[in-house]
């Protein structure tokens, strides 16, 4: 008796966080007549939202920006990420520490603070309406960094003086003999700063104002406050679905990973 | 003398980074309070104007107080959810890796798609919400129109949205009670209660405090829900913090006075992150 109580509260809180994707779903292969409707499947399945919807906006290009941004994110925030790291947790210099505070400070730092200043940096800078103005903000992530030297210090030292002994310089040794035996803080700091990167919307509103060089989630949300779908409910969800696809993708198949290095990185703030 | 040079060589694109995109922002956002300035013609000097404006702002205490509002609903919500989820699925039960998944799964997708997603759940007439309501017999609510809904209406559509992080550090934080200690209690007679109050409680409370801090730094942050769903209405009742920043600089162009106000609400998050810090050590 206990049992089923327990299975029946676990299904309906899965139900309260799964029906609305699913609806979604559903909705956006429904005609336009049968959205408001709420049902899971519609009586006749088209693609008419679809259509509509790659003939207004710029998806595919969005995607593209999406990926070329999120994917250049991420690279540099593990490649800086394991170097500033692996200075912090393995070699001795003066100012150690004074970076290792300055790290941790910029973590506790309201980005409130720095938006303005920094916008007004891109634009003095002329990288309005450019990657460079999107990616060169994230390239460095203090929790990335603190991450790596994290990991790093579990590494034994012999494996580092044993590279060093074989005429291993300092960036081989980061990426050669650490990065392989350190797949569990690739991985997690891998994907919260794709994911971060991915679902960013705010700054590129701000610097972004050529549709061609618009993000997802940007050209998403302008379309659905922008009243370009025309209260044509069936055409925002669909542009919705296709935004929601990638990482539900990604998830469906790393989920664990995803859980773990959410659940890590908050358990570090 | 080369090996000396190397651990700086490896922390200068960090130290570039730092000194370009934080330290700089900072120290120019508080040159920034005292002057006014719309990027294109010349900056002016404002004094303490800015800061007057502040303090006489009605909009700006709106936003303060939007946000008190989003707290007071969210956070309450996100902790007993979050923890009555996490107690269910810490029992011995099937499908554990399911559920899980499921809870955690709005958390993973953009703000952007929950925020269209909630607005249809959320719409007067054809809403799934409103529909329900009818059904048994109650009358419609304006969730998004009527100014007394808007905002717990988007406290709850951001419980729904991350309350699934919640659920697995409070997982994780439950399953780091050594069971002797229940088995203890249960051999002296404890209520369910009584366990919960006095051996889960004190062992999670890192856990609860650190979801209080995360949902407050999320709660000053909020944008993408009032940009989509209201604009900041009715009557001024979901202007969230980052919402009137940005309206400010980028939509009326006043740097200066949208500097003063990110450089307030920065205050304002470390001050109540550091209120909230001194009652849980007062509390061990």
């Amino acid at each position: 008796m206990k049992k089923i109580i327990l299975y029946s509260v676990l299904l309906i809180g899965s139900i309260t966080f799964l029906y609305p994707f699913v609806w979604m779903l559903g909705a956006s292969f429904a005609p336009e007549n049968e959205i408001s409707n709420l049902v899971f499947l519609p009586s006749s399945f088209t693609f008419g939202s679809y259509l509509q919807m790659f003939e207004k906006i710029p998806i595919g290009k969005a995607f593209i920006n999406s990926m070329i941004v999120a994917s250049t994110i991420t690279f540099g925030v593990l490649v800086f990420g394991s170097m500033v790291g692996y200075a912090l947790s393995r070699l001795e210099f003066k100012g150690r520490s004074l970076i290792f505070y300055i790290i941790i400070f910029t973590m506790t730092l309201p980005f409130q603070i720095t938006l303005i200043p920094q916008y007004i940096l891109i634009v003095k800078f002329g990288w309005i309406d450019s990657y460079t103005g999107l990616i060169l903000p994230y390239l460095m992530n203090a929790l990335a960094i603190i991450m790596f030297r994290q990991y790093f210090k579990t590494i034994p030292q012999d494996l580092i003086d044993a590279a060093r002994i074989d005429g291993c310089g300092e960036l081989k040794i980061i990426f050669r003999i650490l990065w392989p035996n350190s797949i569990p803080a690739l991985v997690t700091v891998g994907i919260i700063t794709f994911m971060a990167s991915w679902n960013e919307v705010l700054w590129p509103l701000i610097v972004i104002r050529d549709e061609n060089l618009m993000t997802m989630p940007q050209l998403v949300t302008l379309f659905a406050v922008g009243g370009r779908a025309e209260s044509q409910l069936g055409v925002k969800l669909a542009a919705a679905v296709i935004l929601a696809l990638p990482i539900v993708a990604a998830y469906v198949f790393f989920q664990k990973y995803f859980i773990q290095s959410m659940a890590s990185s908050g358990m570090k703030e | 003398m080369r090996k000396k040079l190397i651990p700086y060589l490896l922390v200068s694109p960090y130290i570039i980074y730092f000194l370009v995109f934080v330290a700089f922002p900072v120290g120019f956002s508080v040159y920034l309070t005292f002057n006014n300035w719309n990027i294109i013609s010349p900056m002016e000097f404002a004094g303490l104007s800015n800061y007057k404006r502040l303090f006489n702002d009605a909009l700006f205490r709106k936003a303060v107080v939007n946000t008190l509002i989003f707290l007071v609903i969210h956070i309450p919500f996100q902790i007993v959810i979050a923890l009555f989820l996490a107690e269910l699925l810490n029992q011995k039960i099937k499908f554990r890796g399911f559920f899980r998944a499921a809870f955690f799964l709005p958390v993973i997708v953009s703000g952007v798609v929950v925020t269209i997603l909630w607005q249809q759940l959320y719409g007067f007439d054809t809403g799934l919400l409103n529909r329900v309501l009818v059904k048994i017999g109650f009358a419609k609510i304006g969730w998004l129109t009527d100014p007394n809904w808007a905002m717990p209406s988007i406290a709850v559509m951001a419980t729904w949205k991350n309350v699934g992080l919640y659920v697995i550090l409070f997982l994780v934080g439950l399953q780091t009670v050594p069971p002797q200690y229940y088995e203890a209690a249960e051999l002296e007679g404890a209520t369910h209660l009584q366990k919960f109050f006095r051996i889960t409680l004190p062992i999670i409370n890192p856990t609860i405090f650190m979801v209080i801090v995360l949902s407050t730094i999320g709660g000053f942050s909020l944008f993408i829900e009032p940009y989509v769903m209201t604009g900041g209405g009715p009557l001024n009742s979901t202007v969230s913090a980052v919402l009137y920043i940005y309206k400010q600089g980028f939509f009326y162009h006043h740097m200066g006075y949208a500097a003063t106000l990110g450089f307030f609400f920065a205050l304002l998050i470390l001050s109540v992150v550091m209120i909230q810090k001194k009652f849980v050590e007062k509390d061990k």
